[in-house]
């Protein structure tokens, strides 16, 4: 592996099942190394039939997948140990109890030192939160529990990459939070992680890159900065007086060098918003409050990931195919 | 955490209690989860392979089949000890139990070998694939990775170990209720003459080495049903379908030419160890029907899971 080389690299890949259905569709991706990177899209856009074939569970119909700079499915078996994954959700053998699970799921991992086995079940559950519940049947879990079961599987070794598919379904709040907080710590230690989800406000939290996924495939992939760079923060004030906020912004916009103030101001209600840029924001707050508007609430607002999204695709987010 | 770190942690621990008492608590869960890993240590220490099997025979449902088994010569000693005065009844190995209990090992093998031994071969083989697919633990092997060729040499070996340990399950059985139940004593072969009882035990035991050889063929057949699916009870339906299917087939005196080779067709072969000399030509008919079917249906076997899209 070159020091360069991405940690996920794809080169038109692609994905037609059995019955004609293309899920992916010449997909270019590409995750640098030590990179947090959410992988987003509605649900039936490809991602996990993508996951699938980052980890040679499923061969492609075209295109290539490199691991480390090496080629899947060839070197699974040397990559993958490398690899911690949740894909589509935990499984598990429900007769076992959760610390003779991950016990099997190592044993099956041939560069897994047996005579630290205990050691590493025993801190991967105590990571996730289940060193209670290790000696209970697998059966007897919550759906959170079983989560937790599949996250503490692919932390059983210090791992270059985790490949997380939808990590935090079925846990409560708290829950997400500290999950959240695992991966946080996790890619501070220099793991990749790649983190596939239909949450967008969990991947703007964690996430240092994106890719978007729709209809099979890839929509724009980038630093998560770089995916909000194509909108304008706006500025946004709540106020009663909404028509005489507007005739202020209007003026302030025409001020600034905008053309025409005109079709930047938005009035919605008691909500009256125009486009930041090139405006000092303490400047427009003053000239309001000077021309007598009552300012409930003031600010700048950042264009949110969602703003992203439907941008990009022209959809909402959760417009299933 | 191991054992060592443990308790160094519950004594650094304690340590800490002197000086502040509410180090208490982490120190006796430290000091617990120690104790409560103890067990699992030792059973799962290892290979994949030897995981396998604790797995295969630490699960409730494999040992109620061989539980089942083990009960078939209890009953089958019953019922012979109760019926013991109208020795007319029954033929074969069945009317010298009477006489020798060690004929009941026989007996009980030759009972078991056409149902329940591939009644129980077939849930479990037919399990084998299907069953991780089905569960979904199958993609979570294979991106352990387990190697998709090893994962198949390690259930194909275990379903060998599970072939043995089941006709010796049947064997055991029967021989310890024999014993209980039978007078026991020289052993007269279906030639004529009679052997001592141990010569009698160790053709005994080769019979059951025989018994296990014979459902080789049908655990290769199971396990390559086992990777057309993520179906488990249809994998295990069609392994059980195909030994009665099977059977059904060496009845029909028209299918002659076909019947030497089917798995089943030289089942009773191992009865020829009780002559003297031993007749050998079906034993070895027998052998090389299983060998040849765990070649065909392995590579079938193989074929199918290295190159199958894992989608459960």
């Amino acid at each position: 592996m070159s020091p360069e080389s991405p940690t996920i690299e794809t080169h038109g890949l692609s994905k037609r099942y059995r019955g004609g259905q293309l899920a992916v569709d010449g997909l270019e991706l590409s995750v640098p190394q030590g990179a947090v990177f959410g992988f987003l899209g509605p649900n039936g856009s490809g991602k996990t039939t993508t996951i699938r074939m980052l980890m040679g569970l499923i061969g492609p119909t075209a295109g290539r997948v490199e691991l480390f700079g090496e080629p899947i499915p060839q070197a699974t078996n040397r990559v993958l140990p490398r690899v911690g994954a949740l894909i589509e959700g935990p499984a598990h053998y429900p007769y076992l109890t959760g610390a003779d699970n991950l016990a099997r799921y190592d044993a099956a991992d041939r560069s897994a030192d047996p005579k630290t086995r205990n050691a590493r079940v025993a801190d991967a559950l105590e990571r996730v939160g289940l060193s209670s519940a290790a000696q209970k049947k697998a059966k007897a879990y919550s759906l959170g529990m079983k989560q937790r079961l599949g996250l503490a599987a692919a932390l059983l070794q210090p791992r270059d990459l985790l490949v997380l598919d939808e990590p935090t379904n079925g846990l409560d709040p708290q829950g997400m939070r500290e999950i959240r907080s695992l991966i946080k710590s996790l890619a501070a230690d220099g793991t990749t992680v790649f983190l596939s989800s239909h949450l967008l406000d969990e991947i703007e939290q964690v996430c240092t890159h994106a890719a978007v996924m729709s209809k099979g495939r890839l929509v724009v992939q980038g630093t998560v900065g770089e995916l909000g760079a194509g909108l304008r923060a706006r500025l946004a004030v709540t106020t009663p007086d909404a028509v005489a906020a507007e005739m202020v912004l209007k003026t302030v916009l025409v001020a600034a060098g905008s053309a025409s103030g005109d079709a930047q101001v938005h009035v919605e209600g008691d909500r009256v918003s125009c486009d930041a840029d090139g405006l000092e924001p303490d400047a427009v707050c003053a000239a309001l409050v000077g021309a007598g508007v009552r300012v409930f609430a003031f600010g700048i607002e950042r264009p949110s990931l969602e703003d992203a999204f439907v941008a990009l695709t022209g959809e909402g987010f959760d417009v299933a195919q | 955490m191991s054992l060592s770190s443990s308790v160094g942690n519950s004594g650094t621990a304690e340590s800490t209690a002197v000086q502040n008492g509410t180090a208490e608590v982490p120190a006796g869960r430290a000091v617990s989860r120690g104790a409560r890993t103890a067990r699992p240590r030792i059973r799962l220490r290892g290979s994949f392979a030897l995981n396998e099997l604790a797995t295969m025979f630490g699960r409730i449902r494999n040992l109620a089949l061989l539980g089942a088994l083990a009960a078939i010569p209890l009953a089958l000693g019953i019922a012979i000890k109760l019926t013991t005065n109208h020795p007319d009844g029954g033929g074969g190995f069945i009317s010298q139990v009477s006489n020798n209990g060690l004929f009941l090992v026989f007996s009980s093998l030759t009972i078991t070998l056409p149902v329940f031994l591939p009644l129980a071969l077939g849930v479990v083989a037919g399990d084998s694939i299907s069953g991780e697919a089905g569960q979904g633990t199958l993609r979570y092997l294979l991106v352990a990775p387990v190697g998709r060729n090893r994962l198949l040499a390690v259930k194909g070996g275990a379903l060998v170990v599970f072939c043995v340990v089941a006709s010796f399950t049947v064997a055991v059985s029967a021989f310890v209720i024999g014993l209980i139940l039978f007078p026991i004593g020289q052993v007269t072969l279906l030639s004529g003459e009679s052997i001592s009882f141990g010569a009698a035990l160790v053709k005994a035991v080769i019979i059951t080495l025989l018994v296990a050889a014979s459902l080789l063929g049908l655990a290769s057949i199971g396990l390559f049903v086992s990777t057309l699916t993520d179906t488990a009870i249809a994998a295990m339906a069609v392994t059980v379908g195909v030994t009665v299917l099977s059977g059904i087939l060496q009845t029909i005196p028209q299918l002659s030419s076909i019947q030497p080779w089917l798995f089943t067709d030289q089942w009773t072969s191992f009865a020829d160890l009780l002559r003297d000399p031993v007749y050998t030509p079906n034993i070895v008919h027998n052998v090389l029907i299983q060998a040849l079917y765990v070649a065909v249906f392995g590579s079938a076997a193989w074929a199918r899971l290295s190159s199958r899209d894992v989608l459960a």
